[in-house]
């Protein structure tokens, strides 16, 4: 067992104990799985320092045979992209149980359940970046539906069964037709190389024109329901309104990003000749995805709806910046994920205090909480603006990469792209001044502000928002490598000179 | 002058064996006082199959062709589809054996005096133990049986005891009466069938034998053979209820006594399937022109068609029948495939899906109210939160019949439509998971039920199993949580043992 696999079993471990706590104990079970989660960040950061970034082939390679018959290996490894996306999970979960203490309280299950649910989720998180088998990756991507399926459902708001079921069938839909792919892929290998799932073996492969782009499809269709793209994105409002602050974070700051990295990992690194082919049509989902997230989250009143919408936003310039095609563009992308994690964390948890303390997820229930409660709107003032991309926080830099890079192969794509940001201005501008400034309206007068936990659990939050902003390059490091050896891989070469980072 | 055929019984013991229990059951119910018959006819149930399986671990590496003159071929495959009956008789017979759920006197007329009376004095009927060996014997012999006669005797020895018992419900007697006559009359129709296309392979062949018949390929009368193929494949299609042979499933699914539709449900697809592995791999493969586009096509309309009518049940029993005939789509692929790995996989699948369907109706036969079983769906909202335990049991079950990963359902699913895809039949693979996602609707609908929706004021609750009960649900359960994180031990056995001698 190497240091990877035993930060992935770790949360699950502590599950299975915490299940024999009683549920009576509430407070127990939230200290036990918030100190579980705090030892599994702590230790994927020891990941980073065993990680050598001159590398780009994987590391922490672990494999051991789980189904005989078919070749399939519990098969684990990370590169440079993998690695962060595991550490956005591992930093990001512990953040979530601090910062939603009383979520689970008027669950209609147990603390105990959620918390579980929670912890199971987490392993699923980290096995789904960390897997290099595509059986197991698989298995992965379709287990944790189950999880957020029961935490939508049992602990959200509103509509919460049907939103559960939106997001499921369509997770579902997805993952069989990339099932269909999965298996078309096996069997191809097993006719030219030997059956086998290893996606190192499975890049080899000689695939007809047809063939794989209808397998392309397979894949592709499903990371982008998961991502989500537009037109597959109608499950995303409805899960992110139903869903507790805490969920909606996983979901839109980790779950959605399966999708993305799927894009990197599967479609562009084992279909090439087909990501080509489908460039054009996917630039130009993303560019809709872009501005069609924009507008509708400008016309948004429920503060969870905004987030979503904008959240669509962000996925198409990160969908944008992976099919240009260019290290630039990837690597823009892959910080995009990142610094989209931090910064949605952010806003959801302040959007989730706000929502609890004034019991409404209207904008136009809000007004002048920055004289009512100063530390909240700050923090709320931050993540919106880290939303936006403001220069000197972390959004900026990424998106930045990602509309230079895709300028230099799609200028108009990436000059559309840029009216993005200019409507960005207005969804995350408007809302602030409705909700920070102006008169305090009625009802908002006596909100408590933050208390010393949930001060405590956004700190680091914001801290990584303007570290970040400032000074990428520790993450860039490790991602550069990785992006760049994908493009390659890919036949692609950059248009123009390589600008520094 | 006839001469006494030879056979040889170390191979065909352990039918032989099940039918001796059934014989001495039937004894049993002429000769022993009725107090003590129920726990004798268990016990001799029970011992019965345990000797069974154990004498079929004792010829695991035996095969011959003529375990009885040519007609009876114990070979590797049909080892292991005997041993998956046995298994699942034994998981089902203890369900089986929670009484409550036969008629008290099944002569007595519904509504009548007599069964009221009956019921009072807690008789019980007993005979459904050794009508229930018979249809294991029968289930046993059709897998292994190589000539078209001995297929259709052993067809009508597991079929009949079926017809009865699916008669023999406590509550709700004319819709289970119903139910079983219509099972009986439309199964006699599909018996015709099949015969009158044994009577035309025989004149295609001039034989009866299976591997005389692909013997006989190119040499023949084709038109012939095609007829035959079709008569013989409308018989099976009608057991394993592939459409559009279908329209007795979810009539008799419901009426049935909920243990028996769980056996039924479980071995009859083991059995029928096993039988029709056997004739189109090792009598028709030579002619496999003629048949494969044609169950392609019944494969097909029966995924899609079980997935789309599945989502408008509102009876959970109703819903598990249309699923069920999905189920058996799914499964025609791995005849379509026609390879090593097509029947390695429909080994798998048929242990695996035999084993949750009985788990599923074994939990079925736990939620009741004053009156019985309760089927109605509706009624099945929020029994989440009255048990969680039972409820999350069902809903790994759902979960593993709609193929989610980490489940046994998944595996097979996946070992099926590779298989598939292997073949060059992709168009299953493409319908396959079509009719997979459209499946998943009506498991997650019954999820949300249970668990998303508050319970209304109502009578409905989850009764506490009796011992045999509770060992036959967490069995069943268990080793289908094992199969689905660790498919491997039975992978490997199915591999071993995916073999027709020809």
């Amino acid at each position: 067992m190497n240091l990877l696999t035993i930060v992935g079993v770790l949360p699950l471990i502590s599950a299975l104990l915490i299940a024999f706590i009683p549920s009576k104990n509430a407070e127990l079970i939230k200290r036990a799985a918030f100190a579980a989660t705090l030892v599994v960040a702590i230790a994927s950061i020891f990941l980073v320092t065993g990680f050598d970034k001159s590398v780009t082939g994987m590391q922490y390679v672990q494999s051991n045979t789980w189904i005989e018959a078919f070749n399939i290996n519990f098969a684990v490894g990370i590169d440079g992209i993998s690695l962060v996306l595991i550490l956005l999970s591992t930093i990001l979960v512990p953040i979530v149980i601090l910062a939603t203490w009383h979520e689970s309280d008027l669950g209609r299950w147990s603390s105990k359940s959620f918390y579980i649910l929670i912890l199971v989720l987490e392993t699923l998180m980290i096995g789904v970046f960390a897997a290099t088998d595509l059986f197991l990756f698989y298995v992965f991507f379709e287990a944790m539906l189950i999880p957020i399926y029961f935490l939508i459902g049992g602990y959200g708001t509103g509509n919460k069964s049907a939103a559960a079921v939106k997001f499921l069938l369509y997770s579902l839909f997805g993952g069989l037709l990339m099932l269909a792919s999965v298996i078309g892929l096996y069997v191809i290998a097993g006719n030219q190389i030997g059956a086998t799932f290893d996606l190192t073996q499975l890049a080899t492969l000689e695939i007809d024109s047809n063939t794989q782009n209808l397998l392309f499809l397979g894949f592709f269709i499903a990371f982008a329901i998961k991502a989500p793209l537009w037109p597959f994105h109608t499950w995303l409002p409805d899960a992110a309104k139903a869903a507790t602050p805490g969920t909606s974070v996983l979901l839109l700051g980790v779950l959605d990003k399966v999708g993305t990295y799927g894009m990197i990992r599967f479609c562009i690194a084992l279909f090439p000749d087909a990501s080509k082919t489908f460039t054009p049509l996917i630039i130009t989902l993303a560019v809709i995805s872009i501005i069609y997230g924009a507008f509708m989250a400008i016309g948004q009143k429920d503060i969870k709806g905004l987030i979503a919408f904008t959240s669509i936003s962000h996925f198409g310039f990160i969908t944008m910046g992976i099919f240009a095609m260019t290290t630039q563009g990837m690597s823009g992308a892959n910080l995009y994920m990142v610094n989209h994690g931090f910064s949605t964390a952010a806003l959801f948890l302040v959007a989730g205090w706000m929502m609890m303390r004034r019991g409404s997820s209207t904008i136009a229930d809000f007004g002048g909480l920055q004289r009512v409660t100063p530390v909240m709107a700050w923090t709320f003032f931050i993540a919106g603006m880290s939303g936006l991309a403001l220069p000197g926080l972390s959004s900026f830099v990424s998106e930045f990469l990602v509309l230079v890079g895709t300028y230099t192969r799609y200028p108009v794509a990436a000059v559309i792209g840029t009216l993005g940001i200019v409507l960005a201005a207005l969804y995350i501008l408007i809302p602030i001044q409705k909700t920070l400034h102006g008169p305090i309206t009625s009802g908002n007068e006596n909100l408590k502000d933050l208390n010393l936990r949930e001060k405590i659990a956004i700190a680091p939050v914001i801290l990584i928002i303007v570290v970040m902003g400032f000074y990428p390059k520790p993450v860039l490091d490790i991602i550069n490598p990785t992006a760049e050896k994908v493009v390659v891989n890919a036949g692609f070469t950059d248009p123009v000179a390589k600008v520094g980072k | 002058m006839l001469i006494a055929p030879s056979l040889i019984y170390s191979l065909i013991a352990p039918i032989l064996i099940v039918l001796g229990g059934a014989l001495i059951g039937v004894l049993v119910e002429a000769f022993l006082s009725k107090a003590h018959r129920a726990a004798v006819q268990i016990t001799i149930s029970i011992g019965t199959l345990l000797l069974a399986l154990q004498q079929l671990w004792r010829i695991r590496d035996l095969s011959s062709t003529t375990a009885a003159v040519n007609s009876v071929t114990i070979d590797k495959a049909g080892i292991f589809l005997q041993a998956t009956v046995v298994v699942l008789a034994l998981v089902a017979v203890l369900l089986i054996a929670d009484q409550e759920n036969f008629v008290a006197q099944a002569s007595a007329v519904p509504g009548s005096n007599e069964e009221k009376n009956s019921l009072q004095e807690k008789s019980q009927q007993t005979e459904i133990f050794p009508l229930f060996l018979f249809a294991v014997a029968g289930m046993m012999l059709f897998p292994v049986a190589s000539d078209l006669i001995t297929l259709f005797v052993a067809l009508e020895v597991f079929s009949l005891p079926l017809y009865l018992l699916a008669g023999l419900s406590r509550r709700r007697r004319l819709l289970s009466q119903e139910s079983a006559l219509k099972y009986f009359l439309l199964g006699a129709y599909s018996s015709a069938f099949f015969l009158f296309g044994a009577a035309f392979l025989y004149g295609y062949s001039g034989t009866i034998s299976l591997s005389g018949i692909s013997a006989a390929a190119g040499s023949a009368n084709n038109i012939f053979l095609l007829i035959g193929i079709v008569f013989v494949s409308v018989g099976l299609l009608f057991k394993i209820g592939a459409v559009p042979f279908h329209s007795w499933t979810p009539d008799v699914y419901q009426g049935a006594p909920t243990p028996i539709t769980g056996f039924m449900a479980a071995a009859t697809k083991v059995a029928a399937f096993g039988a029709l592995l056997r004739i189109f791999y090792v009598g028709f493969a030579q002619e496999q022109t003629l048949w494969r586009p044609l169950i392609t096509v019944i494969a097909i309309i029966t995924m899609l068609f079980g997935s789309l009518v599945a989502i408008a049940q509102r009876d959970v029993k109703r819903m598990l029948a249309y699923s069920s005939i999905a189920h058996a789509g799914f499964l025609l692929s791995g005849v379509v495939a026609l390879s090593k790995d097509g029947l390695v996989a429909s080994l798998f699948y048929l242990f695996a899906y035999g084993l949750t369907t009985i788990a599923a109706f074994g939990i079925i036969t736990l939620v009741r109210d004053s009156s019985g079983e309760v089927t109605d769906l509706n009624r099945w909202i929020g029994i989440g939160k009255k048990s969680p335990l039972v409820a999350g049991s069902f809903a790994f079950i759902l979960l593993s019949f709609a193929g989610i990963p980490l489940t046994s359902g998944f595996i097979g699913k996946f070992a099926i439509f590779s298989s598939a895809y292997k073949s060059g039949y992709i168009s299953l693979v493409v319908v396959g998971v079509l009719s997979s996602a459209i499946a998943a609707f009506f498991y997650i609908r019954v999820i949300i039920m249970m668990f998303f929706t508050d319970p209304v004021n109502d009578s409905v609750s989850v009764v506490i199993p009796s011992v045999k009960s509770r060992i036959s649900i967490i069995v069943a359960t268990v080793i289908s949580i094992i199969l689905g994180l660790m498919p491997s031990l039975l992978l490997n056995a199915a591999t071993t043992y995916a073999n027709f001698i020809k």
